[in-house]
C-alpha cells in the first residue's frame, strides 16, 4: 500500500495525485502514441472509435453522471455536430472554423432542449430529452437542402491548416489529442466551482441553492457544455464513418451511448473511457470471435478426430452470424453490469487496484456501503 | 439598525395556515430559538426566511434590507447560511467537497477561467481551501476530510452540515434542530459548539429546537409558538414558567 503524504493545499488541486500517478499517465500516453506503427491499420480504425466514443463518454458523463439529469437524446446532439461540421467543409469552409461553428450550433441547441430541464427531472426529463431526438432525426431525413435527406452526405477527410488527415493513423492521433483535450478540461470544470456546483445539484438541489447555487444556470451550463463536447465528437464520427445518413443517429444510439457511462461507472471520468473502450471493442470483438472460434475448434476437432467439437464450434459460429446478436450483448451486459457491479467498469477497477496494492490484506467488504437508513424528506 | 426581522408573516397551504400572523426580530450577536411541538410550524418559519417558500402576507428584513423578493439561491450570498431537519447533504461527493461547495458565493472564477483552470483560479482554490480547513479545526472534523458522506455516521454528517453552513461565511445562521438524532454527549459539544459560533466567529444564531436543555443552555431569547401562532417570547427561563407554554408544549 502506498500512501500519499500531503504537504500543501496546491497538492489537492493538481491534476494528478502524484508523481507516480502522473509517470502512470504518461506511460499510457507513451503506448497510445506507439500504437498506430504496432497495429495493423484496422486495429488503428477501431481504437480511434474508442476516442470518439469517449468524447461521447465525457459529454453524457457530465450531464447524467455528474449533474444527475438523464438524457435519451444525445444521438441527436452527435448528428447536428456531424451534419452541421460535413455541411459547412462542403461549402468550403476551413475545418477549425468548421468544426468551430459546428459546437456553437450543438451547443445553442443544448441550451434550448436544457430550458425544459429547469423544471423537470427524472424520466420526465428523459422523456423530454427522447421527443427532441425523435424531431431531429426527422429533420435530418426532410431537410434535404442541407442533409440531402436518405441520399446521404459524403464527408472530406480533415485537412487542418494545410496537413491532410487522410490515412487510419493520422485520423488516429487528432481524436486521441481531441480526447486528451476534452479529458483535460473537463477535469477543470471538475475541480473548480463549476463541478462542484454539479454534483450538488445531482445530489440535493435544495441544499444547492441554500448554498448559493443558481440551478438555472448551472443546469444549463451542464446541458450546453455536454452538448457542446457531443459537437465535436459528432464532427469527428462524420469524418470517422465518411458518409451521413439519417438511420444512424437513432434513439437506438442515444441508450447506446446513455449504456456506455452506466458500464463505465458513473460519476467518474474513468468511467467515461471504460465505457467507450466497451462500446467500441464489442462489434470487432463478436466479429473477430465469430471467425476465429468456429476455425480453431475444427482444428482441434480435426487434429484430435472429435467431430463434436468442430460441431459445438460451427454452432457458435452461427449464432454469432444470426442478427441481434450485438444488440442482445450489449443488453446482457447492461443488466449483469446493473445487478453485479453498479459502480460499473469503474468500480471493478478500482477494486482489482485495491486488490493488488493492499494483498494479501484485501477485505471485500471495503467496498459494501452501508444502507443510507434515512432518506430525507426532499421539499420538492 | 435592524439586523433581522420577520414581519407578520403567514404562509397557507391550500387550507392551512401553517405559519400565522407570526412577528419576531432578532439582533445582532444573539442565539435566538423557536420552540413548540410538532407541527406548531418552525421548520417552515424557516424554509420562509431562506425564501424556499414564498409567504402568503408579510415581509423579511436582513440588515435593513427587505429580503422578501430575493430568489433563494442569493440568500446565501448576503449572509445567511442554514442547515436541515434531515440532513441534505451532497452524498457521493467527500467531506472536503462538501465544504468547498459552502464558498460558492465567494467564487470569483468565470467559467472558461475555471475549463482552463487558469493561475488564479488554482490560486482561489487553494484559498477556499484554506477557509475550509479552518472550520474542519473548528469542529473537529479532520479524520473525516477525504470520506465520502454515504460512509458517515449520522453524528458526523450534522456536525458536517454545520461545517458546511458556517464555510459560506453567515452572518446569521439558520440551525434546524441541531441536536435531532444525536447522543447526550453529541449535544454537549453542539452546546459548545454553538457558544463558540456566537462568542468566537460573532455570528448571530436562529435556531429551531426541541431539546430543552440544549434550548436553556445557549439561547438567550426564545419564541414559543402552537398551531402556526407566537405564544409567548422571552429568556429561556421566562418561557420554561410561563402557564401557557407549560400547557402547550412543556407539559407538568
Amino acid at each position: 500500500m502506498r500512501f500519499v503524504f500531503k504537504t500543501s493545499y496546491e497538492q489537492d488541486v493538481r491534476l494528478f495525485r502524484d508523481g507516480v500517478t502522473a509517470m502512470w499517465y504518461g506511460l499510457l500516453a507513451v503506448v497510445m502514441l506507439l500504437l498506430p506503427s504496432l497495429l495493423s491499420s484496422y486495429y488503428v480504425g477501431e481504437i480511434t472509435w474508442v476516442f470518439i466514443y469517449g468524447i461521447c463518454g465525457v459529454s453524457l458523463m457530465v450531464l447524467v453522471g455528474y449533474t444527475g439529469l438523464l438524457s435519451l437524446g444525445h444521438a441527436a446532439f452527435l448528428g447536428i455536430g456531424a451534419y452541421a461540421h460535413a455541411y459547412f467543409l462542403q461549402h468550403g469552409v476551413p475545418w477549425v472554423a468548421s468544426i468551430a461553428l459546428a459546437i456553437l450550433i450543438t451547443t445553442a441547441s443544448g441550451i434550448v432542449v436544457g430550458l425544459p430541464a429547469l423544471r423537470m427531472t427524472g424520466i420526465y426529463l428523459a422523456i423530454a430529452t427522447l421527443a427532441f431526438a425523435v424531431i431531429i432525426q426527422e429533420v435530418f431525413t426532410r431537410w434535404e437542402a442541407v442533409t440531402k435527406g436518405f441520399a446521404g452526405m459524403a464527408v472530406e477527410k480533415p485537412v487542418i491548416f494545410g496537413i491532410h488527415f487522410n490515412d487510419a493513423a493520422t485520423f488516429y492521433y487528432l481524436c486521441a489529442a481531441i480526447l486528451a483535450l476534452t479529458l483535460w478540461m473537463t477535469r477543470n470544470l471538475l475541480r473548480s466551482p463549476t463541478g462542484r456546483a454539479w454534483i450538488a445539484i445531482r445530489d440535493s438541489e435544495i441544499a444547492a441553492r441554500s448554498m448559493g447555487v443558481n440551478l438555472a444556470v448551472y443546469k444549463s451550463i451542464a446541458f450546453a457544455y455536454s452538448a457542446a463536447l457531443m459537437g465535436l465528437a459528432g464532427a469527428l464520427f462524420a469524418h470517422k464513418i465518411a458518409y451521413l445518413a439519417p438511420d444512424i443517429f437513432t434513439i437506438l444510439l442515444s441508450i447506446q451511448l446513455l449504456l456506455l457511462v452506466i458500464v463505465g461507472g458513473l460519476g467518474s471520468l474513468h468511467g467515461a473511457v471504460f465505457g467507450a473502450i466497451f462500446v467500441a471493442l464489442l462489434p470487432p470483438t463478436i466479429a473477430i470471435l465469430r471467425d476465429s472460434i468456429p476455425a480453431t475448434l475444427s482444428d482441434v476437432a480435426s487434429t484430435t478426430g472429435i467431430g463434436l467439437v468442430g460441431a459445438v464450434g460451427k454452432a457458435i459460429g452461427d449464432f454469432l452470424k444470426k442478427p441481434g446478436v450485438e444488440a442482445g450483448f450489449f443488453g446482457l451486459i447492461l443488466v449483469l453490469v446493473i445487478l453485479l457491479e453498479p459502480l460499473g467498469m469503474y468500480g471493478r477497477w478500482m477494486k482489482i487496484k485495491l486488490f493488488f496494492s493492499t494483498f494479501p490484506m484485501y477485505k471485500r467488504h471495503t467496498f459494501t456501503r452501508q444502507k443510507s437508513y434515512m432518506k430525507s424528506e426532499r421539499l420538492r | 439598525m435592524t439586523f433581522f426581522q420577520a414581519d407578520n408573516l403567514i404562509i397557507n397551504f391550500g387550507g392551512i395556515r401553517a405559519v400565522d400572523d407570526v412577528s419576531f426580530a432578532v439582533s445582532k450577536g444573539e442565539v435566538f430559538t423557536i420552540i413548540g411541538p410538532n407541527g406548531a410550524g418552525k421548520t417552515t418559519i424557516f424554509n420562509l426566511v431562506s425564501r424556499i417558500y414564498e409567504p402568503t402576507v408579510g415581509r423579511l428584513v436582513f440588515e435593513d434590507r427587505d429580503i422578501t423578493k430575493v430568489p433563494p439561491h442569493r440568500i446565501a450570498a448576503l449572509g445567511i447560511a442554514r442547515t436541515f431537519q434531515n440532513i441534505e447533504l451532497f452524498e457521493h461527493a467527500t467531506l472536503l467537497e462538501n465544504l468547498l461547495l459552502a464558498r460558492h458565493v465567494h467564487k470569483k472564477s468565470t467559467f472558461f477561467g475555471e475549463l482552463l483552470f487558469l493561475p488564479a483560479v488554482r490560486q482561489m482554490e487553494v484559498e477556499h481551501r484554506e477557509a475550509v480547513e479552518r472550520m474542519i479545526d473548528f469542529l473537529n472534523l479532520q479524520e473525516y476530510r477525504d470520506a465520502l458522506i454515504v460512509n458517515l455516521p449520522y453524528g458526523v454528517r450534522k456536525v458536517t452540515e454545520l461545517a458546511r453552513a458556517l464555510c459560506t461565511g453567515p452572518k446569521l445562521l439558520l440551525l434546524d434542530e441541531p441536536s435531532s438524532g444525536l447522543n447526550v454527549e453529541e449535544t454537549e459539544d453542539m452546546a459548545f459548539w454553538i457558544e463558540d459560533i456566537k462568542n468566537l466567529l460573532g455570528i448571530t444564531v436562529l435556531m429551531v429546537e426541541h431539546d430543552m436543555n440544549l434550548v436553556s443552555a445557549v439561547s438567550d431569547r426564545v419564541l414559543a409558538l402552537n398551531y402556526g401562532r407566537p405564544i409567548a417570547t422571552g429568556t429561556p427561563d421566562e418561557i420554561k414558567s410561563h402557564p401557557e407554554v407549560v400547557r402547550a408544549y412543556l407539559g407538568g
